[in-house]
């Protein structure tokens, strides 16, 4: 299978468990990443920059009607929610906030499950919500790929566990298991044919 | 042939790119139907938001597809106006983003104060949030008295709500921080009368607001002004549509008028770029060229 986008929803704990999965992926990492982190409505998103400075892959903050490219690593802006057109590009929404939250990590995995359809990776890492379960459901439904961080070993165990009640998800992982298992995906999807 | 024996034939082409053909194909059977038959015009409007819209409306209603809903909107105009209502996203603030309203004050004003008349222009005011916040900001100018307020917005419900100023205790209390990190000159309170529920703005604030309908896509210039605040509308409308809007709000501006756009929105990547300069980067104002 050709994986084309991941999208990985994060709330509480979320800085640690990306310093740790951002820094183990390759500077060669290819698959387009959306990342969806649950910030207050005045954050700066100061945390990308460092987040930038501790990885090999390049960071930046998803612009309206911007083209998701391979290689690059998109940050949801704070209060706005993100979606993912069927041109692979973002659109931004003011809409009301969704589980507690905007950006909500729902209202972008279910327009990228639409966007991507079975060429999608959905993520949920730690938090103490329930924000994604239904996205899940949706990238499940649409035939994509899932994958929940191990409760056991999150931060905040409720968020995936909250996914894995809903959603018979493909894979149960720590970080480290994930951040094993997106490099081996990438591997095979730059194999030739 | 049945769905699956094609998708067999043709490898290429699986059973979800003709399913999302199909919801495409739908998705633009039903805006079509509103244009032709209601003059609502959502032809180019982000899809995503769309569908995610249409999908919260089918859950409501309890529907099961994209033909119910199209069968419903040719025949129940009061589904129609539900449908409406949710299509247009018309979540507002009075001072949201206090940072751009500071910068309006030490960027734009002073060059407003040199006109001997003022016209200001909101384009997409939804409940009248930014408009009041606008007269509150002009008042504590001292420009008020010749300014005229332009807020107009293609949903007329909420331009009923805008004109009758009234807002619930809870959403006063979140408009008044606003209004504090914006560094506002009086206490916000003195800006309107409150009951056990609800604020209503001062008359004085309303004075100079002319409320209106004015639909984006389908209606033209009106006045020439030199302000336009058109925040958080052109996220809704693709690339095609943004470019004609830019250009009626360029053809609305007079040599050295401003255009104000929402945080997350810019002009960097539109046909008019070139013939404005940067007031204010972080802000997104835009001044037009001389
Ligand atoms: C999210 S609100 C933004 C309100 C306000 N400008 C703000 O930023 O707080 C978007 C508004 O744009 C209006 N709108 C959408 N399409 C429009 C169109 N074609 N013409 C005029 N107004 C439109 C909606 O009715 C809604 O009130």
């Amino acid at each position: 299978m050709q994986y084309e986008a991941i999208v990985i929803g994060v709330s509480s704990g979320g800085m640690n468990a990306m310093n740790i999965l951002f820094s183990r992926l390759p500077k060669e990492f290819s698959i387009p990443i959306v990342l969806l982190q649950h910030i207050g409505p005045h954050s700066d998103n100061l945390w990308i920059k460092i987040l930038n400075n501790k990885t090999n892959v390049v960071i930046k903050e998803a612009d309206e009607k911007e083209k998701i490219e391979k290689g690059r690593v998109y940050v949801s802006p704070p209060n706005y929610h993100l979606l993912i057109e069927k041109n692979k590009t973002f659109s931004l929404s003011i809409d009301a906030r969704v589980n507690y939250a905007r950006p909500s990590i729902d209202v972008l995995f279910e327009s990228a499950a639409e966007a991507y359809k079975s060429k999608l990776i959905g993520i949920i890492l730690t938090g103490s919500n329930s924000d994604g379960t239904n996205g899940m459901k949706r990238i499940k439904e649409c035939g994509g790929l899932t994958i929940a961080q191990d409760p056991e070993t999150a931060e905040s165990g409720y968020m995936p566990a909250s996914a894995i009640a809903a959603v018979k998800v493909d894979h149960i992982l720590s970080l480290q298991g994930i951040s094993d298992l997106l490099i081996k995906i990438a591997k095979e999807n730059n194999a030739p044919l | 042939m049945s769905e699956k024996t094609n998708s067999e034939d043709n490898p290429g082409i699986t059973r979800d790119t003709i399913k999302e053909e199909k919801d495409g194909d739908k998705l633009r059977e039903l805006l079509e139907t509103l244009y032709q038959q209601y003059g609502y015009d959502f032809r180019e409007y982000s899809e995503a938001h769309l569908q995610r819209r249409i999908r919260n409306v089918m859950i409501l209603s309890g529907m099961q597809d994209m033909s119910e809903i199209q069968s419903k909107v040719l025949n129940d105009a009061g589904f129609v106006s539900k449908l409406l209502h949710n299509l247009s996203i018309t979540v507002t603030e009075m001072f949201r983003d206090p940072g751009f309203y500071k910068s309006l004050r030490e960027n734009v004003i002073p060059v407003l104060k040199t006109y001997p008349f003022i016209k200001i222009w909101h384009a997409g005011c939804s409940t009248g949030e930014e408009a009041y916040s606008m007269s509150i900001l002009m008042q504590e100018e001292g420009l008020y008295d010749r300014t005229t307020i332009y807020a107009t917005d293609f949903n007329q419900q909420v331009v009923n709500r805008a004109k009758e100023g009234i807002f619930s205790n809870a959403l006063i209390k979140e408009y008044t921080a606003n209004y504090q990190l914006f560094g506002g000159r009086a206490s916000f309170s003195d800006y309107y009368t409150a009951d056990q529920n609800n604020a209503i703005m001062n008359q004085s604030l309303k004075k100079n607001i002319v409320w209106a309908n004015h639909n984006l896509v389908t209606d033209s210039v009106f006045a020439e002004v030199n302000l336009i605040v058109c925040r958080n509308v052109l996220i809704y409308f693709n690339k095609g549509l943004q470019n004609k809007v830019h250009d009626l709000f360029y053809n609305s501006l007079v040599s050295g008028g401003f255009l104000c756009l929402g945080s997350k929105e810019s002009l960097q990547f539109t046909e008019l770029h070139s013939k404005y300069s940067e007031a204010d980067r972080k802000n997104r104002i835009y001044k037009k060229k001389y």
